[in-house]
């Protein structure tokens, strides 16, 4: 068994790790890993907004973005990966590659999901340093810019670390609109195989829990090195962080 | 294209039945898999418990692979792959019995028995070690002292945990239609391509699938709310 894993990593490596690139489009987990990156970059500024819109006290900007929170949460990703396949080419009038049209859907998904982090971490830092800053002369976007975000970005690292961690995990959900990435990758070899599927889906596993289990490290990590600095405010922000695991850390 | 229209859908029987087959298995497939998280999830965390390094060591393995590996991945390797190692025998009788929701079933479970054996232990983390030594010094024994102090307040410290875990396992699922069992995913995408009515059918299972999801959340928020003492009047 472990010989078939070698010969397959051996004949295919290539394969799994760039897809058909320079007869096709990029695929493997050069795409899985630029999906993800791409996604996360556009969703976190997305994300800032809608958490800044989500806290404003105008209803007008506060309840569709909560609306958008509500639906992502309660909708599987895939369906939502479904109504970008039907609308992104429906709104740009154009066929659209369906890496594109994972990215978008992507963005959405996780930009809420984010912005609930975002959210937690502004929440967190309570009331005095925003009133501080006001007081101080600050405007309340420039006390958002130059106070407020800086230390509560700074604080959800880890969480964003975590996010990005599922980011990746949810990539594989392209497998059916056959967004060329890892999965579809293995896919198409277990196909030309045929004979040796578990094989083929171990290394897949084995790939996705290598990249994943690191990058959960590295948060661990982060999040230990935030609280010794922050040591002071710990004892508060740990109760706080604690509900946000459990938002942040999802099977997918 | 023609205009929006619902009654194209709901007023075709065949495809109401379709739908409402697609309800069901989608509960078969997420019930199913719940109470075998849950049960996996309550032996976990006895390993957690148990004395010696063994249980301990098995318990992060079993965490750290199905919280890093996509639970797509891990259906695809049940069912393409450890199916296709088992005994003849086996494998015919599974066949007979709907194998596709068999391993839906067992890929989401398992994977969502670690999600939930963590946020018991974090709830169970979360009570005070004070409180097993104050029960204890009032004549408890372990075994009781657990029962009637430890647990209770895990459980209801994990609650939120569990109540967003167990929407989230709803959720997945919608991943089984990858593996070919016929949820409500799979009847949309049947319905639609029957009909043409890509806005109609999607719109109309999306809110079904919304609605399940806030059911779950609005029922979880009544049982963390009755669990609380506090909160539900009891103390």
């Amino acid at each position: 068994m472990i010989s078939d894993i070698i010969a397959i990593i051996r004949d295919y490596w290539l394969l799994l790790l760039i897809g058909q690139y320079p007869n096709g489009p990029l695929g493997g987990l050069a795409a899985t890993l630029m999906l993800s990156v791409l996604a996360i970059a556009f969703a976190f500024p997305v994300s800032i907004a809608l958490a800044l819109a989500r806290l404003s006290k105008s209803p007008l900007l506060n309840w569709p973005v909560s609306a958008l929170v509500y639906f992502t949460r309660g909708v599987p990703l895939l369906m939502l990966i479904l109504w970008g396949y039907f609308l992104v080419p429906l709104v740009t009038g154009a066929s659209v590659p369906s890496f594109l049209t994972m990215l978008v859907t992507l963005v959405v998904y996780q930009g809420a999901f984010l912005s609930e982090v975002v959210r937690g971490g502004i929440v967190a830092l309570g009331h005095g340093q925003m009133e501080a800053a006001r007081a101080l002369g600050h405007s309340y976007l420039g006390a958002m810019r130059y106070v407020i975000l800086p230390q509560a970005l700074y604080n959800v690292i880890p969480s964003i670390i975590s996010v990005f961690v599922s980011t990746i995990k949810d990539t594989t959900l392209g497998y059916v609109i056959n967004v060329p990435d890892l999965t579809f990758a293995a896919s198409q070899i277990n196909n030309q195989l045929l004979t040796q599927p578990f094989q083929v889906f171990f290394i897949l596993a084995a790939v996705y829990y290598v990249i994943c289990w690191s990058l959960s490290r590295v948060a661990v990590l982060t999040e230990r090195r935030i609280t010794r600095k922050r040591a002071g405010t710990a004892a508060q922000a740990t109760a706080k962080s604690l509900k946000l695991a459990a938002l942040t850390d999802q099977p997918s | 294209m023609s205009s929006f229209d619902l009654s194209e859908i709901l007023g075709n029987p065949e495809y109401v039945s379709m739908l409402l087959l697609g309800i069901e298995m989608t509960f078969v497939v997420a019930i199913g898999s719940w109470v075998l998280a849950m049960t996996l999830a309550l032996l976990l965390l006895g390993l957690r418990y148990a004395p010696g390094p063994v249980g301990n060591a098995f318990v992060t393995a079993y965490v750290s692979y199905h919280r890093n590996v996509p639970t797509l991945v891990q259906l695809m390797l049940w069912y393409f792959g450890i199916f296709t190692l088992m005994p003849d025998g086996l494998t015919f009788w599974l066949n007979d019995h709907n194998a596709e929701a068999i391993f839906a079933v067992i890929g989401l479970g398992l994977c969502q028995a670690a999600y939930f054996s963590e946020d018991l232990r974090s709830g169970m983390r979360a009570v005070s070690p004070g409180q097993l030594e104050a029960a204890r010094a009032l004549g408890h024994s372990y075994v009781s002292a657990m029962r009637f102090v430890m647990v209770p307040q895990g459980t209801r410290n994990a609650l939120p945990a569990l109540i967003n875990h167990s929407v989230s396992l709803f959720k997945n699922s919608s991943l089984a239609v990858a593996i070919g069992v016929a949820e409500l995913t799979y009847a949309v995408k049947e319905i639609e391509n029957l009909s043409f009515r890509t806005f109609e059918s999607y719109l109309l299972v999306t809110i079904l699938y919304l609605v399940f999801s806030l059911m779950i959340m609005t029922v979880g928020a009544y049982v963390a709310r009755r669990a609380d003492p506090v909160r539900s009047g009891r103390a």
